[in-house]
């Protein structure tokens, strides 16, 4: 490669590695200032809004699943709240409980996934977590045998870890007995203890110094560490419920994305997913949990993005603890479902994805037949957010050669985890300077 | 003195076209096998998995996905023109998944519905499986795939035998299993007598009907199942949306459920 002035020049990445979906990066730099950033998405657009319409009520927790292979549950959860709200039916007691259960197994397979095979490589400089597994096999093999823990709490309450097929509105086809539960116990003590032992490996790796000031934005439950709905709330005032998401926040459709962007109506871009929980709800997640956030050195004050991966270990800690929480409370509820009778109206409901805030909207008819779903998935709020870190970022490393300046934008990227089959509903990096 | 020859591992490339990341996902889901199939293959193109690519020729390709832009449609035969062998894994890259159904509608309108400006959005009518446009060597079906079976199929490929999958129903699977038949004892509409077994009878297992996610068997009875549904009080459109799912194109299923419009529109007239 010539040598080309730093001052201007172009980066790009075509096809960036170890986010699900395909993307690409775009950095223009034009005589040393960052000019354009553009995280683009062109995964192919699959239409699930378009097709639910003319489907019955009783089918988005199988449909939407399909959206996304990583967090499945988090697409069936969305789409029964908002036929719930819809139906005007509330699940709760034991029901919501097996709900949660499930949940925490896509928290800790998704979180797991995240840190250990797709995120950690990038901070102990290894292009991937084979070639991570060759100098630290037992690191990795915990990280596995984490992840397949959680997998093991969606296949045995879910049928199976991807698009599970025991949920429905209302509830779930089979609940299982206490005595199923069982065997889930030693697993979720040995995975504690795995999940604390992540956390103190991640606080010790090396992060950028790099802060932003984003709104953050989450979910906020009176009753616990919000995962299945409650009121959506921010770092400056937000503080909305389901029904009232189209007012403040606005989806905008840009030429360089399959993805739409969102952003708050009053202030512009925002960030959902595991920092904005964090700083939201730390107060509420479960004592071991708060005990490794403190250990880290985690606060809610934290706003480096780099140090996502941390808050991510954290929740590790707080699904194990909560998944036993349950399970030694359990007492299989009396049906397996809730009966939910359609009827005419529009029902909104949302839930925390491993990635952040995943809304959902269906408008039905008096029969049950769906005339309009809309679904705000979490990546696509957090593009904009994406993109802003990147310009930042970019711009107070401008010194930093080609490869080094590409290699850390892409980890600024997966600094969010972006999940772009979601998002599309791909990510391809260029830098340009000119 | 002769230093005897290292046999190469032979090289794997997975690759991703409109899907939901689940099937190669179960690859990564291997928790237990992960490390060994890594040490057994050079996995020379994961995009998912890791920035590191190796360029081809392929010994073997895993493709998951369906194709729907003029883009992925050059892209696979590329993809094929790279590797030894090529093997298709998941309901959209063997029958063109969930978003086949825009193939019974009219994509200009699915594409005003989702995108405020669809003059970005480039795509074809149809979504079509990977054997629609390239040679396939084997298909490997289920939304999602299952692991073991995936385990088989990069297993057989890499000693140079045919995948030990059966083609027989979900039925089968049941049996085996020791469940009651939720249709004759609860009647329950099941798709489980023209489904290809894989997934252990999983849906019967939690006390629902199977709802054919691993696609049609070998030969299936589709008019015999139609017949049934009727039976047990499923209306023509509660049939044609059992049969519209994440195998809608599948020429079985398509058939059937475009055979029940052609009768109702046969009726009308």
């Amino acid at each position: 490669m010539t040598h080309r002035s730093p001052a201007s020049r172009t980066l790009k990445v075509d096809a960036i590695a170890r986010v699900e979906g395909e993307g690409a990066m775009f950095v223009e730099i034009r005589d040393g200032e960052v000019h354009d950033v553009q995280l683009r998405i062109y995964e192919p657009p699959r239409f699930f809004e378009a097709f639910l319409r003319g489907r019955r009520f009783t089918e988005p927790p199988d449909i939407t699943a399909r959206i996304c292979g990583i967090c499945p549950v988090a697409y069936q959860m969305s789409a029964c709240n908002a036929i719930e709200a819809a139906c005007g039916v509330t699940i709760d007691g034991q029901l919501l409980e097996l709900r949660r259960l499930l949940y925490c197994g896509e928290w800790i397979e998704s979180h797991a996934l995240h840190i250990y095979l797709l995120h950690a490589p990038d901070f102990l400089g290894y292009d991937n977590a084979i070639d991570l597994a060759a100098d630290h096999a037992a690191i990795v093999e915990r990280g596995l045998q984490l992840k397949k823990v959680g997998n093991e709490i969606l296949e045995l309450v879910g049928g199976r870890a991807i698009h599970p097929v025991n949920v429905r509105v209302g509830g779930f086809y089979r609940v299982p007995t206490r005595r199923e539960l069982a065997p889930l116990r030693e697993r979720l003590l040995w995975a504690l203890d795995a999940a604390r032992q992540t956390v103190s490996w991640v606080a010790g790796f090396d992060f950028p110094d790099f802060t932003h000031a984003l709104e953050l934005v989450a979910l906020h439950d009176a009753d616990g560490y919000a995962v299945l709905g409650g009121r959506l709330v921010s770092t400056r005032g937000l503080d909305i419920a389901a029904e009232e998401f189209d007012a403040h926040i606005a989806e905008e459709h840009v030429a360089h994305s399959t993805a739409l962007h969102a952003h708050l109506l009053e202030r512009g871009e925002y960030l959902v997913g595991p920092l904005a929980r964090f700083a939201l709800n730390a107060e509420q997640l479960a004592p071991d949990a708060r005990d490794s956030a403190s250990a880290a050195g985690l606060t809610a004050d934290e706003r480096n993005p780099f140090r996502s991966i941390v808050v991510r270990a954290v929740e590790i800690v707080h699904a194990c603890a909560e998944a036993l929480r349950i399970i030694d409370a359990y007492a299989p509820p009396e049906h397996p479902a809730e009966a939910v009778e359609p009827r005419a109206g529009v029902g909104c409901g949302w839930t925390e994805a491993p990635r952040g805030t995943l809304w959902h909207r269906y408008e039905l008819a008096a029969d049950g037949t769906i005339l309009d779903a809309r679904i705000v998935p979490p990546t696509s709020q957090n593009q904009p957010a994406i993109e802003h870190d990147l310009f930042h970022f970019v711009e107070a490393n401008a010194t930093l050669d080609d490869d080094a300046l590409r290699h850390r934008c892409e980890q600024v990227i997966r600094n969010y985890d972006p999940c772009i089959s979601c998002a599309t509903h791909f990510l391809d990096m260029r830098v340009e300077r000119t | 003195m002769n230093t005897p020859e290292v046999p190469r591992k032979p090289s794997i490339a997975v690759w991703k076209f409109a899907s939901c990341d689940g099937c190669q996902l179960t690859l990564l889901d291997c928790e237990d096998d992960l490390l060994a199939v890594a040490g057994e293959v050079e996995l020379a193109y994961f995009l998912e998995a890791g920035r590191a690519s190796v360029g081809g020729p392929y010994d073997l390709s895993i493709v998951e996905g369906s194709i729907t832009t003029a883009g992925d449609a050059a892209r696979i035969r590329e993809v094929r023109a790279m590797s030894k062998r090529l093997v298709t894994i998941g309901a959209c890259a063997t029958a063109g998944g969930i978003q086949a159904l825009r193939n019974f509608g009219d994509v200009k309108e699915f594409l005003a519905i989702v995108y405020a400006q669809p003059q970005f959005i480039s795509t074809l009518t149809d979504s079509t499986p990977i054997a629609a446009h390239v040679p396939v060597d084997f298909e490997l079906r289920g939304c999602p795939i299952t692991k073991t079976q995936l385990l088989e199929v990069i297993g057989a490929f890499l000693h140079g035998r045919r995948p030990n999958v059966s083609p027989h129903s979900v039925c089968v699977e049941c049996k085996r299993a020791g469940n009651v038949c939720v249709t004759v004892a609860h009647g329950t509409p099941c798709l489980g007598p023209v489904t290809q077994a894989g997934c252990g009878a999983l849906c019967p297992s939690y006390n629902r009907g199977c709802y054919g996610c691993f696609g049609p068997m070998e030969n299936p009875n589709l008019p015999s199942m139609v017949q049934t549904l009727r039976y047990q009080g499923v209306d023509d459109g509660g049939v044609i949306r059992m049969l519209r799912t994440f195998n809608a194109g599948a020429p079985p299923f398509r058939d059937a459920s475009e055979a029940i419009e052609a009768e109702a529109r046969g009726s009308e007239a």
